[in-house]
């Protein structure tokens, strides 16, 4: 029977223009740092290299944070919610303009499919900025003022770290309501994804954002520790492990800088015996195998109810013969490549014990390209609650499953993890749905859908997923004061 | 060779078998049709928003664009048809583009019962089937002698295939009994003498269904009587084929062969009007059905100002320039 | 002739304006009103300023239909899409901003620099609003803690299509603060504006006109309140009205709209001022959510929790 091979439809580069080398972007400028230590950026799909990256040293990461305490002293803090508002207005806007090269460089840089970057990443992280934009002139709306009737301040100069899963996104999660809040930052992204991050401070100039307002510091875990330290930073923002997490939480102890955190995850995902099998199965695709499974709240394990296990595995082998794996610039690619040598390696090891376990290792058909960070999409089945595939996160296209026999059941195994980001429900039935969200312990129930994100809707983890919320009306409250602080 | 009737019998044993009942009442039926899994409609649109986004270039566009051709049942389904008008259609399907001798031609024509005749003249030995729809098409409101009468007619006048239309009155009230009772009933009647049977489309006029679950037992329902074909529309109604649909539809024929070990068609039909529509439609029959419907035998689009889109591109692929509507012919 | 007779006789004359047409916006088009009347419009000091469209009770009726035709669209599309949509009409009034303040000093006898003060604040205006789009669910809705296994959550919704006296008085400004409100939730809604100071609102609606504002969510009739707003107060497919613009409108009575509305129950946002008085409020005062809550309803919806 003829088979629709679909040719090759890959994205031009051409739309981005990207510099052999960049500085660091603090005062509203791209500066030299003071020392000369330098990295390069690389296309995790290619190995090439797209860029050398300024280290930042703790001296810059210092001039950095008195820009922005200056930023905060003289204009941003002390100027009107509408004016704030209007500049991110401004940058939604740009960044609507330029989407197209945002996505091209996201995917190059990252390695996640460009249908990813075009579909979700850009317009999301643009609508990001779009809703805080509308924030800044009503924070007294929020529900955060304090007692005596005034409205809620700004923090003042917050230090945020993010990770490469998501650079721009978790950009925008990180700089919008900051902003929106009247507060100056200090963002680090991380060091195998700088690049969007780069041209978002292309984005600030062209806003005519005042200097200092935004400033970019690129490097790897020294820099985030410097600007973690720093006694100048009021407030810690941070995506990323929760072992790093941790050591923030220990770093500010004892002194009045506040953190939200945002870190791993081990969701289940929940297929009853009524879900609607077919959207179903996509919904655990998506929550899996969506940005090749570097997402903290993926649903990572797949808790399928016993008698339905047999056909939903089956549905699911037969619907991931159909993923294509490939050049993450080709539009008909929907899984991308691993997005750094370290992270492959640890996907590698991850599985081999998971083998080792006595679990059972399934993979669709899929030529993977030779040079390149690459890992197919992966089925465990047979996994226990005990094994460690079941309770570390993966962070990459590995789904584990796992089956259950009732709702208490499945409940109890979905919440026996020291982690609690996200779960997904699968059932046809309302008040069941209703029921397990309550039980869960998750900061985000998805019900017969998966990975959705919003600028309206909080996000954050419950346990050693982190505390804190980003996004929505509650996320408001990370960034600004009632005054007594806390 | 096997007497009329037995092809009813057969489908009405095998639905037992299924249904695993001793009678097919409509009790049994209601119980198996809602015992299917349901649908979310928001993930359902979702998967075929997504599947639309596929990029069909070059090679794998000509590809499509051909393979479109081949699976069009060109229709003239108007009460002002005459002969002249089917004559003309028939030409048209003959020699889609005076220009390209290359050009695929469609698979069939679809026209009202009383046009076969004139249909089958003109199409001569060219291989191009005639399609006719019966069953008092597009009500199907008649009384059960007359959509048997109409069907007759058609299948006497030569018609290789028969698009039937479900009575919707009838399965939106739960009478799903009446619905296959009437299926298998007009199956036997596209029986020919000769074993040259025609072939059963079943149109359940998706629009009037209205759910994405209805759309779900309706397909099971008319493959467990026996259709060889389920049809989404009568292109009369709005809305008529939507990819959502269409993939409700090829999600249940894959299902099928799976279990009873047949295979069933899919034709969308009404509001199919560009390339790139059609192109939509073929990444699903690829990606949700695979590829043994890949095929003019197995998929059809119910169309008919699709034919000159398609035309249209397949002419700018092969000069580089855009085309016009001078350079197609009308049908 | 001297050179200088011979420069002064050749300088050339001053270019004739092409002058703008005023006429009503209905259904996302420009027509005259049906009954082809028109009405001279003068700046504070009597001076012709144009000839308006004057609204008749029929186009009033076409406008309400317009308006119920475009509220399941506009109410159905997202929050996000709808602030969108009112971000984009900031940005195009910002492109006009001189030729509303000429209309605006015009209209309202207004200096050149108090004019840009008002068109100012009425785009900027317009932005608030803008950005409470995808807000409002949050600060207006919740869920509600009953005493029971029950998922049970209060949302707001729009009320349907709104009829607005806009203010007599300030022309934009006021207006603005009449018309955003009403449709930030997804609302419809079909407006009298100023009876003698109608003309920025024409600029206003070709300014909606250019915005991706789809046809027929806000529509604009110019004319006197006097005539239309008594078969507005009392038309039966419209769910809403707002008095604001009864204050200075002659012959207007507010209290006899009100009653007019009391036949479906209208919901009615009465005008400022104390008791029978009608007073055009202090527009530059900061808005708070009164004028947005005042056309919206409250679904509460209950689902049991359980296993």
């Amino acid at each position: 029977m003829p088979r629709f091979e679909y040719a090759p439809a890959p994205e031009s580069r051409s739309v981005v223009d990207i510099r052999s080398s960049y500085g660091l972007f603090i005062g509203g400028e791209f500066v030299e740092s003071s020392g000369d230590a330098s990295f390069k950026t690389i296309s995790p799909a290619t190995e090439e290299v797209l860029a050398d990256i300024t280290e930042a040293t703790a001296d810059d990461v210092d001039r950095a944070v008195r820009s922005a305490r200056q930023a905060y002293r003289g204009v941003w803090g002390r100027m009107s919610g509408a004016d704030r508002g209007k500049y991110l207005f401004r940058i939604a806007r740009i960044m609507q303009e330029r989407a197209r090269e945002f996505a091209v460089l996201e995917t190059l840089d990252n390695g996640k499919p460009i249908k990813e970057s075009r579909d979700v990443d850009i317009p999301l992280a643009a609508a990001h900025f779009f809703y805080h934009a509308g924030w800044a002139d009503k924070l007294e709306y929020a529900g955060l003022a304090p007692a005596g009737g005034r409205p809620p301040r700004p923090i003042g100069v917050v230090g945020q770290v993010i990770p490469w899963n998501f650079p721009l996104l978790m950009l925008s999660w990180k700089i919008a309501p900051a902003l929106a809040c009247g507060n100056t930052v200090v963002l680090k992204p991380a060091e195998t994804t700088p690049l969007t991050a780069l041209l978002f401070a292309e984005v600030c100039q062209q806003a005519d954002l005042p200097p200092g307002v935004v400033n970019i510091v690129t490097g790897a875990g020294d820099t985030g520790r410097a600007l973690v330290e720093h006694p100048g930073v009021d407030k810690i923002a941070f995506t990323g492990s929760t072992e790093v997490g941790k050591a923030i939480a220990r770093t500010i102890a004892g002194t009045r800088v506040r953190a939200t955190l945002e870190l791993g995850g081990k969701a289940a995902n929940i297929v009853f015996d009524d879900a609607p099998v077919d959207q179903a199965v996509e919904g655990i695709v998506n929550g899996i195998f969506f940005n090749q499974g570097h997402v903290c709240c993926a649903g990572s394990r797949l808790l399928v109810q016993e008698p339905v296990h047999d056909e939903v595995i089956r549905k699911l082998k037969r619907r991931l013969t159909t993923i294509r794996v490939g050049d993450p610039l080709d539009k008909n690619t929907d899984l991308g490549a691993i997005n750094s040598a370290a992270q492959l390696d640890r996907i590698r090891e991850l599985s081999g014990i998971a083998e080792a376990e006595g679990a059972v290792r399934w993979s669709p058909p899929c030529e993977l390209p030779s040079r390149g960070f690459w890992f197919p999409p992966t089925v465990f089945t047979g996994v226990a609650q005990t094994h460690r595939i079941a309770q570390e996160e993966v962070f990459g296209p590995v789904l584990s499953v796992l089956t259950f026999r009732t709702p208490q059941e499945a409940v109890a195994k979905a919440n026996n993890t020291p982690y609690g980001l996200s779960a997904g429900v699968w059932t046809d039935k309302g008040s069941r749905i209703l029921w397990m969200a309550d039980q869960l312990r998750a900061g985000v129930v998805w019900a017969n859908t998966f990975n959705k994100f919003d600028p309206t809707s909080p996000f954050g983890g419950f346990k050693e997923s982190g505390y804190g919320r980003e996004g929505g009306r509650h996320g408001l409250e990370g960034y600004v004061t009632t005054g007594d602080d806390q | 060779m096997t007497t009329l009737a037995s092809v009813g019998e057969r489908t009405t044993e095998r639905a037992r078998d299924i249904l695993g009942v001793g009678r097919v009442t409509n009790r049994a039926l209601t119980t198996w049709l809602h015992g299917l899994p349901g649908v979310d409609q928001v993930g359902c649109e979702a998967r075929a928003a997504g599947l639309g986004t596929r990029s069909i270039k070059t090679t794998a566009k000509a590809w499509g664009i051909d393979m479109a051709i081949s699976m069009i049942d060109l229709t003239t389904l108007e009460g002002a048809d005459t002969p002249g008008k089917v004559r003309s259609l028939c030409a048209k399907a003959r020699v889609p583009d005076p220009t390209d001798a290359s050009t695929p031609r469609p698979a069939a024509i679809c026209v009202y019962g009383d046009m076969v005749a004139t249909a089958r003249e003109a199409l001569g030995d060219s291989g191009i089937h005639v399609a006719a729809v019966a069953t008092a098409f597009p009500s199907g409101r008649a009384s059960m002698p007359v959509k048997l009468a109409d069907t007759a007619d058609a299948v006497a006048a030569g018609a290789d295939e028969i698009d039937m239309v479900i009575d919707r009155g009838a399965f939106l009230a739960g009478d799903y009994l009446t619905v296959f009772e009437e299926i298998v009933a007009i199956k036997e009647a596209c029986r020919r003498p000769d074993g040259h049977d025609a072939h059963l489309k079943v149109i359940m006029e998706t629009g009037e269904l209205v759910t994405y679950d209805n759309v779900r037992r309706a397909s099971y329902l008319s493959m467990l009587a026996g259709g060889d074909f389920i049809k989404t529309s009568t292109g009369k109604v709005q809305p008529a084929a939507t990819l959502p649909v269409t993939l409700i539809m090829l999600e249940a024929v894959r299902d099928w062969q799976e279990s009873a070990g047949v295979q069933v068609g899919v034709k969308p039909a009404g509001g199919i009007k560009t390339s790139k529509d059609a192109l939509k439609y073929l990444v699903m029959v690829s990606e949700i059905a695979g590829d043994d419907w890949m095929d003019p035998d197995w998929f059809r689009f119910g169309a008919s100002s699709l034919l000159n889109d398609l035309l249209l591109q397949r002419q700018k692929l092969r000069t580089g320039a855009y085309s016009g509507p001078d350079y197609v012919t009308l049908d | 002739m001297s050179p200088t007779a011979t420069r002064k006789a050749a300088a050339p004359a001053p270019r004739l304006d092409v002058r703008k047409t005023y006429k009503l916006y209905i259904g996302g088009a420009f027509p005259r009103s049906e009954s082809g009347r028109s009405y001279v419009v003068s700046d504070t000091k009597g001076r012709f300023l144009a000839n308006a469209s004057q609204a008749s009770r029929k186009d009033a009726r076409d406008a309400v239909v317009a308006a119920r035709a475009a509220f399941p669209g506009w109410a159905g599309a997202t929050a996000y899409n709808r602030g969108q949509v009112l971000y984009r009409v900031a940005e195009v009034m910002e492109g006009r901003f001189d030729q509303f303040v000429d209309e605006v000093s015009a209209a309202e006898g207004l200096t050149a620099a108090r004019a840009r003060a008002t068109v100012a604040a009425a785009i900027d205006r317009w932005v608030w609003y803008a950005g409470w789009t995808d807000k409002l669910a949050q600060v207006l809705g919740g869920l509600n803690p009953v005493a029971g296994p029950y998922f049970d959550i209060s949302a707001p919704e729009p009320t349907g299509v709104v009829a607005a006296l806009a203010p007599q008085s300030s022309s934009l400004l006021g207006l603005v603060s009449v018309v955003a409100p009403i449709v930030v939730s997804g609302n419809t809604c079909v407006v009298v504006t100023s009876g003698a100071r109608p003309l920025p609102a024409v600029t206003l609606s070709e300014a909606l006109a250019t915005s991706d504002v789809p046809g027929g969510v806000i529509n604009l009739l110019t004319g006197q309140a006097a005539e239309i707003a008594p078969w507005l107060a009392s038309h039966r497919d419209v769910n809403a009205i707002d008095l604001t613009g009864a204050a200075g409108a002659d012959g207007v009575v507010w209290g006899d709209l009100e009653v007019a509305a009391a036949d479906n129950v209208k919901r009615v946002l009465r005008p400022g001022g104390n008791g029978a008085t009608a007073v055009e409020p202090d527009w530059t005062i900061t808005p708070d959510l009164r004028r947005v809550r005042a056309f919206l309803e409250t679904k509460t919806v209950w689902h049991p929790k359980g296993r």
